[in-house]
């Protein structure tokens, strides 16, 4: 369990590295800003090939990235995000090669933290399973000094649990061992929530969570994000919405799939899931399918994540200040 | 007299007891396998080990999308990989419900698309572009292709005749 020393220190150090303009450093919301996200598309993103071009996946990054920092270069932003000596985790949410962040995206972001100053040692890709990651063009290795490709079933979990109102659970062994942890969802739709993305990713670090989808997965996925290690640890989110699902989802489901050929990136988790949840219903209504609370699947979290006991993030567009461009 | 009897009687249990085993034996369902094997379908390989997962770790094969398969009375799925003519890589995933009505429930969820289509296949079916679903009595059977190639709805339909006939 962790300490409030611990707590504090983390807090401090959060604050330090994202600096006073990202609000979202300590966990919570001050309510007279706007929260900031970012989306890129690249309309050519899939030529000449049906897959995504590597070096366009890049530039697709680096673009979102520059744009949300209003960075110069590159590099400048994952300043920002993590430092020197820090061990940081990139989330995964593999659900097979077809529906998992993208393996270039990884490699990508791998390689600017390098850039930024973190040891390829220090960098952990992981995700709830190896199976999964394999599964998803993952080649597992824990060599040291190198960038670690591991999964918790193989690592395990904390002895001691920790909880939050309707959660209690034990973390991944990998997640605690992180300073920083990148969250990297992919868009689809979820069967019994809605729409998947950023906060239910965090359902991938936890020992139990097949216990937590009672009532569309609400008040636990608000209440797991508020676990004080999830809250800050989980300092920024990069969605990959190459591929996405409309509907059958979280599985892949080529007949309710479609490429939307972008990336979303951002701090605050409700907002990103808001914005995630719009990007599916406007592509349910082009294909004529109810909207999800018509399906009996209206997203509660959100309201509950934004609410005065979680503050996690907003979940009204008026209070998002979304950035949507194009490259080509 | 009595031991007679007594034997008599002995013969009798044990012979009834043997009955009723042998009974129970015969009367168990055997599972079926449901997979073709490599060229039992035209053009089909079966191209990866079979794999199964039972109700309680079925979250291991469709994280974050088991509990509907769960409140619909899974039993359990099995799901192996086959490519077609070497280039075409597809999933097979065969759920056992405990009822028809369970594999009704998952089979309905899913609404038709444009270009989807039913399909005279087991008690229903609909095939897509780059899929095949139907059901079968408690079976739901998924193929899931994963590259769009021409005459692949053809080649899906294939596999998925092969499948039902097993079932």
């Amino acid at each position: 369990m962790q300490s409030r020393r611990e707590f504090v220190k983390e807090m401090v150090a959060g604050a330090a590295v994202l600096g006073a303009g990202t609000k979202f450093a300590l966990g919570q919301a001050r309510a007279a800003e706007k929260s900031k996200v970012v989306i890129v598309r690249d309309t050519k993103l899939r030529s000449p090939g049906p897959a995504p071009d590597e070096k366009r996946v890049a530039a697709m990054l680096d673009h979102a990235m520059q744009t949300y920092f209003n960075a110069q270069n590159p590099v400048q932003p994952w300043k920002q995000v993590v430092r020197p000596g820090q061990v940081v985790g990139l989330k995964l949410n593999s659900l097979g090669r077809m529906l998992s962040p993208s393996v270039a995206l990884v490699a990508t972001i791998c390689e600017r933290l390098q850039q930024a100053g973190i040891k390829a040692g220090d960098i952990i890709v992981w995700d709830r399973g190896s199976r999964e990651l394999e599964a998803a063009g993952f080649k597992l290795s824990n060599a040291p000094g190198a960038v670690r490709f591991i999964g918790s079933d193989t690592e395990g979990y904390e002895d001691a649990a920790v909880s939050y109102g309707s959660v209690t659970t034990r973390l991944s062994k990998i997640f605690t061992r992180c300073d920083v942890v990148i969250n990297m969802p992919v868009l689809k739709s979820h069967n019994i929530v809605g729409v998947t993305m950023a906060m239910k990713n965090m359902y991938g670090v936890i020992d139990n969570p097949s216990t937590m989808h009672g009532s569309a997965c609400n008040p636990y996925i608000a209440d797991l994000n508020m676990v004080p290690q999830i809250r800050q640890r989980v300092r920024f989110v990069v969605g990959d919405m190459m591929t996405a699902v409309y509907e059958g989802g979280p599985s892949y489901r080529p007949e309710y799939a479609w490429n939307e050929n972008g990336l979303i990136v951002g701090e605050d988790r409700v907002a990103i899931d808001t914005i995630s949840a719009q990007i599916v219903e406007r592509k349910r209504a082009e294909k004529g399918l109810q909207t999800l609370a018509q399906k009996g699947t209206p997203l509660t979290y959100l309201a509950t994540a934004a609410d005065a006991q979680h503050r996690l993030g907003t979940n009204d567009p008026a209070r998002i200040a979304l950035i949507e461009q194009r490259i080509a | 007299m009595k031991m007679r009897m007594q034997r008599t009687r002995f013969i009798a249990i044990a012979a009834l007891l043997t009955v009723v085993v042998l009974a129970g034996v015969g009367c168990k369902k055997k599972i079926a396998d449901p997979f073709p094997a490599s060229g039992a379908v035209a053009g089909w390989e079966k191209s990866g080990k079979t794999q199964s997962f039972d109700a309680a770790n079925l979250y291991e094969y469709i994280d974050g999308g088991a509990e509907q398969y769960i409140s619909a009375g899974v039993v359990g799925v099995s799901t192996s990989d086959y490519k077609f003519q070497g280039n075409l890589e597809a999933t097979v995933d065969v759920y056992t419900m405990k009822s028809a009505d369970g594999a009704k429930t998952i089979f309905d969820a899913d609404p038709p698309t444009a270009d989807s289509k039913s399909v005279p296949l087991g008690d229903a079916g609909r095939v897509y572009t780059q899929s095949v679903v139907f059901r079968k009595g408690p079976s739901l059977v998924r193929i899931t292709a994963f590259d769009a190639v021409p005459g692949e709805s053809d080649a899906l339909l294939a596999l998925a005749h092969g499948i039902e006939g097993k079932l």
